[in-house]
């Protein structure tokens, strides 16, 4: 079996202040796809060199297929992995970068050209074995530090924000291409990355990572849907979630965002007091004609962009900025008055203090539908 | 494990130090020695004195030489970095045709050992009216390859945009290369300064030949005579005046190491 | 501006046109030339036409003043390899490369190896191992001749207490050579460590860390990663460190004075002594040209021969 478990680990160089990952536990199923998400410096990478076994675990125990595995030496883990930079060998050739590791394992000749025209064909790589890296694109070195990844055959895989150096088109291709052969090997993926579009779109669970310290693990919709605190709301989503003060009245069961914008819901679980909601951009909709049980209010525009099948357009609420999007092309102008509607079942509340989510009550969407499309 | 290893890896560490560090060290313990110590063979001298050093200033103008060979490194150092980087500069910022073949003369001086030329050129300086002048132990030395090329290296680092916005600022080439190249560059101007200063200061068969009288004489020639009067009985004498010479070399590559370390990496092999 | 076509207006004479674009179109060039001008006269004066006057005198006899006199051709190449002292001196030149360039080059490489270890106080050590390149060729020099002293130096001192009798480095035929190369060598180490210190810390620290995930120990990744990654630099300080041992002087002059039985009588000391203890340039000149050449040939076949298991990047 190859899961990874992580049991309240933490790192700091020295002994010195502050760590780097603090107390940190998960545990990651074999074969699943486990995405580590993050901004920059928020400990992700060095998680995954601790796990490689780059970097020493200063606290806690890491185990490997239920085996502790803090003193394993990195070949010993039985991993691969897949830095940033590719770390593809400059004086080596692509079939030589390719089976580099088998030959340090001593593997067959038969088995390793085996391997390796498999690894090739599955990623168009076998027209350009003779040429060293410097000879190929992008992409190109991309693919050949993934079949490298490929043909060790090793049963858990580390990715270091594989992606980051390819243009936007060839990421998306990439990003599918990683997710098959994940599925088609059934290996365990750690993957680490800043970007949300990569942990919404390829993880089977994700992990939200800020400050060395998790934010929330899960799986990615659900995270989406119920952010754990005002971190993983405005980091997952993009555009990311609206946010502002409200107060609740918990007699008259009202949400109050300012004098014009109140809005009546039942919160039974909260008290009266100041909290901070969100609100993300796609639930500010279109207000409906005769339908009593929205609330609209008046706002002045101050930026529009057009995307073509959506719009997305800015105002103000307090002192924030928010953010709607429209479906279909609306042609508005900075100062144009409209009316919106917000969806209330759709607002997470979270507490001022701790900005922990105390209340959200979307379903998944369309639950229903789907079923109905499924059968 | 980890400690065993990092622990043997220390006692390495530390022998070959010794090893390589005990020329130096030798040299300055018997700058110490009184001459029947030294004729004993001790390792450790008695008492710390001074008397070795105030002899070694006394037997020559050792002093004088120092400051002849400070200037003499100071002015070629000087000269070496204003005369390459302009060089330099034309190779990266201006193009022009012939850029080519120009740049791959100046390379091909390399390969031309100064020692090749040596003759022509002791009768060139001869004819100048050099010999025994500050001008012949330091302009033939302005302009190198090496230089060049180190500096060529570093100026090809500084994006185009820069050179193409000062351009649209109205900024002329040379006060591009004076406002915006030379600050930009400093770590490799001070790599270049670090290097000449080192091989100007330490050179020994040039100022032979182009010194003949005791008041111009670098350090290097000084040590020689030092040497030359002192030989058999007072090494104590000679041993003070090598750690004199060698000090401020020291100094300059112990403060310029990182430096040089880097810069001349940079140059070698980009 | 000039850039107005002379036959729409009239107005521009026409004189004046392609003098202006001729001035304009070489203006890159006279800025180039200006920037260049400092250093294309020194090289002019200091290095191509010594070059070339060399190699003119090569032909001559010369008189007191170093001035041609008697145009002799080849002779005076002929007679040079007809002394017994001039080809010692050849013999003594290879001989020399041969016991400096490689010992300098792998012993540097394994100090750097050692020096590029992540330790504390690392940075000491790397000064110390660095420390010969601060220290001049007369100072060293000085220095290894009291070492290498027969009665009071400290290796023979050394060596005795190992019970091996007294050997005179310096006077002794078998082996003077060998005490200036190690003098050389040690002064060698200071620049070639640096150097190769420096080509380490520029190899990409993941590579060493993929493999080692492959599971590639020590050894096997000195040999696969870092002396191919390195061999750029290992190129390049051996075709430094060949040319400087060619042109090696100082620690001969202050050793051996080419003695003892010219062992030790390397060529630019040879060229020297010629040149200006006799004054015979003639003579010298020819000596220069073959030097010259033999650092030719030597740089050329390194070229040919090891640039092709250097991998560039």
């Amino acid at each position: 079996m190859s899961e990874v478990e992580l049991l309240s680990v933490s790192k700091l160089y020295g002994n010195k202040q502050p760590y780097i990952i603090k107390n940190l536990s998960v545990t990651i199923e074999s074969g699943e796809f486990f995405v580590i998400v993050g901004p920059s410096g928020c400990g992700k990478s060095t998680l995954l060199r601790m796990i490689a076994g780059l970097e020493d675990i200063s606290e806690g125990v890491l185990r490997i297929g239920g085996e502790m595995a803090n003193h394993w030496s990195p070949s010993q883990r039985d991993i691969s992995m897949v830095f940033q930079n590719y770390a593809l060998y400059p004086h080596l050739n692509v079939r030589e970068n390719i089976i580099f590791g088998l030959r340090v394992k001593k593997i067959s000749h038969e088995e390793r050209e085996k391997r390796l025209l498999e690894a090739c064909e599955m990623l168009n790589l076998t027209d350009y074995l003779n040429r060293k890296p410097r000879e190929l694109s992008g992409g190109q070195r991309q693919r050949v530090a993934l079949a490298r990844a490929i043909v060790s055959q090793s049963p858990i895989c580390l990715m270091d924000e594989p992606l980051s150096n390819l243009d936007a088109k060839l990421r998306a291709h990439m990003r599918s291409e990683i997710r098959k052969i994940q599925r088609q090997f059934g290996t365990t993926m750690i993957y680490v990355t800043h970007d949300q579009v990569e942990a919404m779109t390829m993880g089977d669970r994700m992990m939200i990572l800020n400050q060395g310290e998790i934010q929330q693990i899960g799986r990615p919709i659900d995270i989406y849907n119920h952010p754990a605190n005002t971190f993983v709301a405005s980091f997952i989503g993009s555009p990311q979630m609206n946010m502002c003060e409200a107060y609740y009245d918990g007699t008259s069961q009202e949400l109050r965002i300012n004098n014009d914008l109140k809005l009546t819901m039942a919160l039974p679980k909260l008290k009266t007091s100041t909290y901070i909601i969100g609100l993300r951009p796609e639930y500010i909709h279109i207000p409906q004609p005769n339908n009593s049980n929205q609330t609209t209010v008046q706002v002045v525009i101050n930026h529009v962009e057009l995307l073509g099948n959506d719009t997305l357009f800015s105002f103000q609420v307090n002192d924030q900025q928010w953010t709607a999007k429209w479906n279909g092309q609306w042609l508005f102008e900075p100062g144009d008055k409209i009316s919106i509607a917000l969806d209330a079942d759709a607002i997470c509340v979270f507490d001022k203090g701790t900005r922990q989510l105390v209340h959200s009550s979307i379903k998944q969407d369309h639950d229903e539908l789907q079923k109905g499309v499924l059968a | 494990m980890m400690a065993i290893k990092r622990g043997s890896l220390y006692v390495v560490l530390i022998l070959i130090a010794l090893l390589l560090f005990f020329p130096i060290i030798y040299a300055f313990l018997v700058s110490f020695m009184s001459t029947k110590e030294v004729l004993m063979g001790h390792l450790i001298p008695k008492s710390f004195s001074l008397t070795n050093y105030i002899d070694a200033f006394q037997a020559l103008p050792l002093l004088h030489s120092l400051i002849n060979s400070m200037l003499v490194s100071i002015i070629t150092t000087i000269g070496q970095i204003i005369v390459c980087s302009l060089a330099a500069y034309a190779f990266v910022f201006i193009e022009f045709r012939g850029r080519q073949f120009l740049f791959f003369l100046f390379v091909s001086t390399m390969m031309i050992p100064w020692e090749a030329s040596i003759i022509p050129n002791f009768v060139t300086v001869q004819k100048l009216g050099w010999i025994n002048h500050y001008a012949a132990l330091t302009i033939p030395f302005f302009a190198t390859a090496f230089g060049t090329f180190l500096l060529r290296q570093h100026f090809k680092t500084i994006p185009k945009e820069l050179h193409e916005a000062s351009r649209m600022a109205g900024l002329g080439h040379l006060t591009f290369f004076l406002k915006v190249v030379m600050p930009v560059s400093k770590t490799s101007l001070v790599t270049l300064g670090i290097y000449c200063f080192l091989t100007t200061w330490n050179s020994y068969l040039w100022p032979l030949l182009v010194t003949t009288d005791e008041r111009s004489r670098t350090a290097q020639i000084g040590l020689r005579q030092l040497h030359a009067q002192e030989n058999v009985t007072q090494w104590g004498v000679v041993m003070a005046g090598v750690v004199i010479v060698a000090i401020p070399t020291l100094l300059v590559l112990f403060l310029g190491q990182k430096h040089l370390q880097k810069g001349l990496m940079d140059g070698a092999v980009k | 501006m000039a850039m107005e076509n002379p036959t729409s207006t009239g107005k521009v004479p026409s004189l004046n046109m392609p003098y202006r674009t001729f001035w304009e179109k070489t203006r890159p060039i006279q800025v180039a030339i200006l920037f260049l001008l400092p250093s294309l006269i020194l090289f002019s004066v200091f290095v191509f036409y010594p070059l070339f006057r060399t190699i003119y005198l090569s032909f001559f006899l010369t008189n007191q003043k170093g001035l041609p006199t008697v145009f002799v051709g080849f002779d005076n190449f002929i007679q040079l390899f007809q002394s017994a002292d001039f080809l010692q001196s050849i013999e003594a030149t290879f001989l020399f490369v041969l016991y400096t360039v490689p010992a300098s080059v792998v012993i540097s490489l394994f100090l750097a190896l050692l020096a590029n270890e992540k330790l504390k106080g690392i940075h000491f050590f790397r000064t110390i191992f660095a420390s010969s390149l601060g220290v001049s060729v007369a100072a060293a020099s000085v220095t290894w001749l009291f070492i290498f002293n027969p009665t009071m130096g400290v290796l023979n001192r050394m060596i005795s207490f190992f019970g091996i009798p007294e050997i005179n480095w310096l006077a002794d035929p078998h082996w003077a050579l060998l005490a200036v190369s190690i003098t050389t060598i040690w002064l060698n180490l200071g620049f070639s460590f640096l150097i190769i210190l420096g080509g380490l810390q520029n190899i990409d620290q993941s590579l060493y860390e993929s493999s080692s995930i492959d599971g590639a120990g020590y050894f096997y990744q000195l040999r696969r990663i870092t002396i191919p990654m390195l061999s750029p630099t290992l190129f390049f300080i051996m075709t430094v460190s060949l040319i400087n041992a060619f042109q090696t002087f100082g620690q001969i002059d202050l050793l051996t004075g080419g003695g003892p039985g010219q062992t030790t009588n390397l060529m630019v000391y040879a060229i020297y002594k010629d040149a200006f203890v006799n004054f015979n340039f003639g003579k010298a000149s020819a000596e220069v040209v073959i030097l010259f050449l033999l650092i030719l040939i030597v740089t050329l076949l390194q070229f040919k021969f090891v640039e092709k298991k250097v991998h560039y990047q």
